[in-house]
């Protein structure tokens, strides 16, 4: 019954199917993971600035992201925006924007911790020594939000590599895709989704090891 | 942009506007597909819960006995079912597994998602129970056998009740990821419908 063949997988075939597939997965997973950040951070001072104009559209945005399924959310942009624009934009342009904006609520939600968890007092320190808010924030309270939340957001950053493969709904060309479309060729799908999972597996493991060194480093430090 | 909303009031068959949206006497608007539809997820994402629960809260508490055996079998689960991406579990359960195993052939494709999406989700459950009993301080465990319990005891009487109180806030937005996470497992039926559509 065990009658598994890996012998087809070569490095032709990897290297014509396959390795297209995985930069793309990377190349979205660390423009979503860029872009989120930069939006996400943007999104948490909006939603701590106290004032109303912005914390509730911030919010608003968040709560929204955060309480949609991501295939809904893929598969809506990439539906919804040709009928606004009137051309469509490419599965692989239209993953890119909407894992950037989707991420930007998870990572916002992060940040809005991390600038939380500095004390108040560093913030009067930064006004009494004549920094406007922009100075504080800048100079004193997100560096060190960042730093601290840096394992949090390292870990979002996995599960984001992982969610890459929901392209699929959209027909992205991506690291699964690259292994469905092989198993297709040769007729051999059971092999080369298994290959898929260990590929995704080590991956993820290995960069969540990583992160775990790096929250044990950074702890000992503070 | 021109909306039509009306679709929902229409007949599945012949395209006709029914009435009262609702279809009437074997007939079938597309409301009432959603609806059944809403339907499947609920059950989908209720059983996936009940198999998370189970296997979770067991994995979790095998992580935190004394046992090192059981332990690193709890932590292989965890990190196993963690690290491969959902849609590509759902994939192993729908294509890799029956192909595998036969007897998983008779299986429906339903239970089948269930498990894919129960199994994943355990190993977040698994990663919050134990965090709740690794919150509760070492003497409940050691005053617990000291009284002279065995150690499933300590847990039944001691840890179980106090670190389950500890999780449920976590547990709560575990269940409401279930059912968002249930839309992968469909997103997959769903194209293996069309695909048996085309092939028809």
């Amino acid at each position: 019954m065990l009658n598994l063949d890996f012998s087809f997988l070569t490095t032709e075939v990897l290297s014509a199917y396959v390795v297209k597939g995985f930069l793309f997965s990377l190349q979205l997973t660390f423009v979503a993971m860029v872009g989120g950040i930069i939006l996400g951070t943007l999104l948490a001072l909006m939603r701590l600035s106290g004032r109303s104009w912005l914390v509730m559209p911030a919010a608003a945005y968040v709560n929204t992201m955060r309480s949609i399924p991501l295939v809904m959310v893929i598969l809506w942009f990439f539906l919804l925006i040709p009928l606004i624009t009137g051309r469509p934009l490419g599965a692989e342009m239209s993953a890119l924007i909407t894992f950037t904006l989707f991420e930007a609520a998870y990572y916002s939600e992060i940040m809005r911790a991390g600038i939380q968890s500095i004390p108040r007092g560093q913030i009067f320190a930064g006004y009494a020594l004549g920094m406007t808010y922009g100075q504080t924030m800048r100079l004193v309270v997100l560096p060190q939000a960042f730093r601290n939340m840096l394992p949090v957001l390292l870990t979002q950053t996995i599960i984001l590599f992982q969610d890459t493969s929901l392209v699929y709904a959209i027909g992205a060309y991506d690291l699964l895709k690259g292994f469905e479309l092989v198993g297709k060729n040769f007729n051999r799908p059971v092999e080369t989704y298994l290959v898929a999972a260990l590929l995704y597996f080590v991956i993820s493991f290995s960069l969540s090891t990583l992160v775990k060194r790096l929250q044990v480093r950074i702890s000992i430090i503070r | 942009m021109n909306w039509e909303w009306q679709v929902f009031c229409k007949n599945t068959l012949d395209g006709e506007v029914m009435p009262r949206c609702f279809g009437s006497g074997g007939e079938i608007t597309y409301l009432d597909w959603m609806l059944s539809a809403w339907g499947w997820t609920l059950s989908v994402s209720l059983l996936a819960l009940l198999v998370a629960l189970l296997f979770g809260s067991l994995m979790g508490i095998l992580r935190t006995t004394p046992h090192r055996g059981l332990v690193l079998f709890g932590t292989a689960w965890t990190e196993l079912f963690r690290n491969i991406p959902l849609l590509v579990q759902i994939f192993l359960w729908y294509h890799v597994l029956p192909a595998l195993i036969p007897p998983l052939r008779a299986v429906p494709s339903f239970l089948l998602v269930v498990m894919g999406l129960g199994l994943f989700t355990s190993a977040r459950i698994s990663e919050q129970v134990r965090a709740g009993i690794q919150s509760l301080s070492r003497g409940q465990r050691m005053a617990g056998l000291a009284l002279g319990f065995t150690l499933p005891q300590t847990y039944r009487y001691v840890l179980l009740p106090v670190a389950f109180r500890i999780i449920i806030p976590p547990l709560t937005s575990e269940s409401m990821n279930i059912i968002k996470n249930s839309s992968v497992a469909f997103a997959v039926s769903i194209s293996e419908l069309t695909m048996f559509a085309l092939q028809a």
